[in-house]
């Protein structure tokens, strides 16, 4: 086999990634505009070996996709914002116990059931910060289809190596937005594995490995007979209210993806180094954004463009150094202000840091951002 | 006794259970089940909720699974359906399984997924002081029902059939040998299985209502139940009002996962080009 082209959709794209990675289980509740990928995996996971169950909510979703990770299956959930809040709660507790699954959020408008057939950007918090507590998480955002395989296929990597959750935060254009995407040649990567134990024998379910922080995890069903727990626990994975474990195992669990805050971080600039005006982006709305940034440099101007694929954890050290020549940020964004308090936080208060939010269902075009680049210089 | 320890985390004792609470007697009695049936240690998982029910899994040496409040059965349904081989058995409580996870409950049952569900029914939010749950009877007290629960409550039985689930009985914990066998049946049946436990929370639903210490309790559930055969040859007088204990239906369906199975073997023999995922052993067709 080798590199072949092909026509698809961005949820399309999510689904091959996925079953390229190894997927195992989907688990989901039809909404829109997730729903293709639901449709696609009940098709074609079987092809492979795999299950597809259509579950009850997405509360039965992203739970069971919980309990199938458990056994050692690459499981995946793939929803929209209503459904996305359903599942926080689940979510915490894959983040606490440390458990892989890989969340598709087709972002549409909301609050509530909102638009449901429009794009958005307004989850990116509720990616972040959805469930109580500190909580380590990591969200990735393609900017088209082709990202749409690539970020999935990372979101498989890194949620298994670091036993975390892991979003990938489309909208509803790039979902179903078709590109050509050339797909990889599957001689050309390494599907993604989890550390497992070696033996039973003195096997600690959360004892971190020195190295990572990240303990090595036995599937059930295979002799280790450990304890799994929403509850604060110790190395054994007994439950513990004593406040050294409680405090051990959540800075342990924070640390253990902000340390990596910089090898985690993935963004496209151009421009930046010499600029009198940053536009950062990310998702559908950076296509706009970026065909504004080039636009106004033939047009003589000094715009420079910074879009992020790694939302969380927020690179904020090296965007503070790559946004440092801009003297002034402008932040396109399909809600009011989400990226933007994250950039004004990370470039620090002495720059204005412009918020170009859009609401009303509604993408970006290239002029509305060059209108406001122009209006800002 | 001695053998019976073996199936418990001895570190992870003594429990957090009351004394007198109707908990221990019905871990005790799946864990005799087990060790009659002769189960594999390592081929079973136990999924629990949130509750003092809930709890049991984790003084239990097996691969163990304590989820959130009322999803236990989902988080079992993505155990059993990417390890169809896997025994997989839940214990839940009657808020955790008839309230926030109903309809887990109930689309599990149709599903006819193979699980055993073991409720521990209690009448009461135990673990968060003794609220109305959706089993307090009419007319009782709670902390949230302190002039009477104007509500009615589930038949989860009668529930779990019509639902679908296939396998469905009711037991007690004063009827400890009754228990014992149900659950056991329940653990040899091919599909969603259902042990309804009539249990007793004597600090929170026994002390309320007045019922009086644990003894008082068990003798209370005692009173209010009648067992299906005995019920069966009694005129419909003397069965008014009574709650029916025993094996209370078996339906004839195919199990999920099964299907699932024989689903995935259809589909590889139309699509041959298709590899095979590698994958973790156990998801042949021909695990159990
Ligand atoms: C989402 C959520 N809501 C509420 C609670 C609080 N809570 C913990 S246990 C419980 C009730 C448990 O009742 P039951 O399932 O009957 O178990 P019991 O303690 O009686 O055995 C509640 C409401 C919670 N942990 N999570
Ligand atoms: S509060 Fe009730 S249910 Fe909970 S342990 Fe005590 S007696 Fe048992
Ligand atoms: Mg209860």
């Amino acid at each position: 086999m080798s590199e072949k082209a092909k026509l698809m959709q961005g949820n399309e794209a999510c689904t091959m990634a996925a079953i390229a990675a190894g997927l195992e289980f989907y688990a989901g509740y039809p909404i829109t505009p997730s729903t293709e990928i639901a449709e696609m995996c009940s098709e074609e996971l079987p092809k492979v070996g795999g299950k597809f169950i259509q579950m009850e909510d997405e509360i039965g979703s992203i739970s069971a996709c919980i309990g199938a990770s458990l056994t050692g299956a690459k499981a995946m959930t793939a929803t929209s914002g209503p459904g996305f809040s359903l599942m926080q709660e689940s979510i915490g507790y894959a983040s606490l116990c440390e458990i892989p699954v890989v969340i598709i959020d087709v972002q549409r408008m909301g609050p509530s059931t909102g638009m449901p057939t429009s794009p958005a950007q307004g989850d990116l918090m509720q990616a972040r910060w959805g469930t109580h507590g500190d909580h380590p998480i990591i969200a990735l955002a393609p900017g088209n289809v082709k990202e749409c395989y690539e970020l999935t296929f990372r979101a498989f990597e890194l949620s298994e190596k670091y036993r975390v959750p892991v979003v990938v935060l489309t909208d509803e254009v790039i979902g179903h937005m078709r590109e050509k995407v050339v797909l990889p040649d599957p001689a050309n990567y390494r599907m993604p594995l989890r550390a497992m134990p070696q033996s039973p024998a003195g096997y600690k379910p959360y004892a971190a490995d020195p190295n990572g922080g990240v303990p090595l995890m036995a599937p059930f069903g295979t002799g280790y007979r450990w304890h799994c727990t929403g509850l604060f626990h110790d190395e054994n994975g007994a439950p513990s209210s004593k406040p050294a474990v409680a405090s051990t195992l959540l800075r342990r669990l924070n640390l253990k993806i902000e340390n990596r805050v910089d090898e985690l971080a993935d963004y496209v600039a151009e421009g930046l180094e010499d600029c009198d005006l940053a536009v950062v982006s990310f998702g559908s709305s950076a296509m706009a954004a970026l065909s504004a940034v080039r636009r106004s440099c033939g047009e003589g101007y000094k715009v420079g463009m910074l879009r992020l694929k790694t939302i969380w954890p927020f690179p904020s050290a090296l965007i503070r150094r790559l946004l440092a020549p801009a003297k002034k940020i402008l932040v396109p964004e399909m809600n009011l202000g989400q990226l933007a308090i994250e950039i004004e936080r990370a470039a620090g208060c002495e720059r204005p840091v412009i918020r170009l939010g859009k609401v009303n269902g509604d993408l970006f075009h290239p002029d509305e951002v060059f209108a406001a680049i122009k209006e800002a210089l | 006794m001695a053998e019976f320890l073996s199936y418990f985390r001895q570190d992870r004792l003594p429990h957090i259970w009351c004394p007198g609470c109707g908990n221990g007697t019905v871990t005790g009695a799946l864990i005799r089940a087990i060790d009659k049936l002769g189960l594999d240690k390592n081929n079973i998982v136990m999924v629990s909720g949130i509750g003092c029910s809930s709890r049991a899994v984790g003084y239990l040496d097996f691969d163990t699974l304590h989820t959130t409040h009322g999803r236990a059965i989902a988080f079992a349904t993505g155990v059993k359906l990417a390890r169809p081989r896997l025994k997989v058995i839940v214990i839940t409580g009657d808020g955790d399984s008839a309230a926030i996870g109903g309809n887990h409950f109930i689309h599990a049952a149709r599903r006819n997924i193979d699980i055993t569900t073991i409720i521990i029914n209690n009448n009461t939010y135990g673990m968060t002081s003794g609220q109305a749950s959706p089993m307090t009877p009419h007319g009782m007290l709670g902390t949230t029902a302190p002039y009477g629960n104007v509500e009615y409550n589930f038949d989860l039985c009668e529930l779990a059939k019509a639902a679908g689930a296939t396998y469905v009985a009711r037991a007690t914990t004063y009827h400890y040998v009754l228990l014992e066998d149900l659950i056991g049946k329940a653990l040899m049946h091919k599909g969603f299985a259902v042990v309804e436990v009539l249990s007793q929370c004597p600090t929170y639903f026994g002390r309320k209502n007045k019922i009086g210490g644990a003894v008082d309790s068990l003798n209370w559930i005692k009173n209010q139940t009648i067992n299906i055969k005995a019920a069966a040859v009694l005129p419909p007088e003397k069965r008014e009002g009574k709650i029916l204990i025993g094996e209370l239906h078996r339906g004839e369906k195919a199990e999920f996962t099964q299907q699932y199975l024989e689903l995935i073997a259809r589909v590889q023999r139309t699509n041959p080009t298709y590899a095979r995922n590698k994958g973790v052993p156990g998801c042949e067709l021909n695990s159990d």
